[in-house]
């Protein structure tokens, strides 16, 4: 394990883990997105609650989810450090900054748009996993995960939060994506563009989808 | 001679490296040619001849070779153009009115030494670290002894053009070192002479890198945009996975 070491004490064995931990979220989130955008299908839940149960039910499933956990408390705990640490470097502040000609806001505030994230996953696994990890609702109670879904989403500030929590997750993505793979050195002429093109295009879609989930179900486009 | 532009000048004068700094406000009439380190030589100027204390800033090569010119102007190190240091930047660059806020290159790892001068012998302890390759003294061997391939010696030769300024330093939130160290890592990597040495070299240099209080890099890109030398930020991506093979490696 001592050959591990450094993935969490030297400055660049921290970006590589932030990297890591980044490249399985995203894996995590396509599956998701993916299950999650069934409700789409406008069948009543139908097929979504199918594919709910087999995610909540498969062994496999469970088992990496736990690995889910583990990495993602890794880069949430790894991130707020950096980031308390990273601002420690300059006591002394600029009196004039111009940090937009040569960077995004975006890139520069990582910090601020994971811990907005973090809030919303909060709020996001206190609605719907903690339930149906610990009550019958995925393997047929008595409501559905798509009726929970609809319940919960009736109320307006939920949907905003959601809404939210997305575009902070759209930045973070825009930036996070390219990032993991320069961080783990992946930096070449004919495959980085490559790269940030389809992060931004993995952001923005997945975002869009996942916003569209609370605000469809709030007014009632999905049935 | 050509009609002056006026400037406003908000500089930052700090007596040493423990005392309290300030912006002080000085008006300057400069030339239109002028290079901005001329423009404070005028400035200076005048400050003596009112038996003031002259502003103190570094500079030697005033040709954009040697890296020691060191501000940050309007919140930009090396001035608002890109690809050059500031003793290459021009007056003609502002406008008459303008008003300029100069600020030393600011990092907890670059203690201000007085006003504009900053210590930057932290850099010098990286390259000490295993900025170098080993070689027999004795007679100089021929040049082209060990043939290296254009590309290969073009990609070298990019990476040491980095002139140790620090303005990737003073231009990331996180006052990281990495494009400089990066610079240093990937020039040595790709040539014949750094091989022997390339695994302890990376893990050495950015041990010191750490230990001198550098932040840690979050790939803003700001170092890369700022760089006067315009080292690319592939740098370090580049010491990233040589620092990953090193310490896989078990160095
Ligand atoms: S990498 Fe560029 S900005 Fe950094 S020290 Fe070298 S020349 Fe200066
Ligand atoms: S004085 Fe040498 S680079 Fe500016």
């Amino acid at each position: 394990m001592k050959i591990f070491g450094f993935l969490f004490q030297s400055s660049i064995g921290k970006k590589i883990m932030m990297s890591l931990t980044g490249l399985f979220l995203i894996s995590f989130l396509l599956v998701h997105c993916g299950v999650n955008a069934m409700i789409f299908f406008n069948d009543g839940g139908e097929i979504f609650n199918e594919a709910a149960e087999f995610m909540g039910t498969n062994w496999l499933i469970r088992t990496i989810e736990v690995g889910l956990f583990v990495f993602l408390l890794i880069h949430i705990i790894q991130g707020l450090y950096l980031w308390n640490d990273n601002a420690k470097k300059r006591k002394e502040k600029y009196g004039k900054t111009a940090g937009n000609a040569n960077s995004t806001w975006y890139s520069r505030s990582m910090g601020l748009l994971g811990t907005l994230l973090l809030l919303f996953l909060i709020i996001h696994l206190r609605h719907f996993w903690v339930i149906s990890r610990f009550t019958d609702v995925v393997t047929g109670g008595e409501q559905t995960l798509y009726e929970m879904m609809k319940e919960v989403f009736a109320e307006p500030w939920v949907v905003a939060a959601y809404v939210l929590g997305c575009i902070s997750l759209a930045y973070h993505l825009m930036h996070g994506f390219q990032s993991a793979f320069q961080s783990l050195g992946i930096n070449h002429p004919l495959y980085t563009p490559l790269i940030q093109q389809i992060g931004n295009g993995f952001a923005i879609v997945v975002s869009v989808l996942f916003a569209a989930m609370p605000v469809a179900m709030h007014f009632n486009i999905v049935q | 001679m050509e009609k002056g532009i006026n400037v406003t000048l908000k500089v930052w004068r700090q007596k040493n490296e423990t005392s309290a700094g300030s912006f002080e406000t000085y008006k300057v009439q400069a030339n239109p040619d002028m290079s901005f380190l001329e423009m404070f030589d005028v400035l200076n100027e005048q400050l003596i001849t009112e038996g003031k204390d002259p502003v103190a800033f570094d500079h030697d090569c005033r040709e954009g070779i040697c890296g020691m010119c060191s501000m940050v102007i309007n919140g930009r190190p090396h001035g608002p153009k890109g690809g050059i240091t500031t003793c290459q930047l021009h007056m003609r660059s502002f406008k008459d009115g303008d008003i300029i806020v100069v600020e030393p290159f600011r990092a907890n790892s670059f203690g201000v030494i007085k006003d504009l001068s900053v210590d930057r012998t932290a850099f010098d302890r990286i390259i000490a670290a295993g900025g170098f390759v080993s070689v027999n003294t004795g007679n100089a061997v021929d040049a082209n002894n060990i043939l290296i391939p254009k590309e290969i010696a073009d990609k070298a030769f990019e990476a040491a053009t980095c002139i140790g300024c620090g303005a990737c330093v003073s231009a990331c939130k996180n006052a990281s070192a990495m494009l400089f160290v990066g610079a240093k890592v990937t020039q040595l990597a790709l040539l014949p002479q750094g091989k022997a040495e390339r695994q302890s070299r990376v893990v050495a240099m950015v041990n010191q890198m750490d230990a001198e209080g550098f932040g840690a890099c979050t790939n803003t890109g700001a170092c890369a945009a700022e760089c006067p030398k315009e080292i690319p930020l592939s740098v370090i991506a580049t010491m990233n996975r040589e620092y990953l093979a090193a310490k896989l490696n078990g160095k």
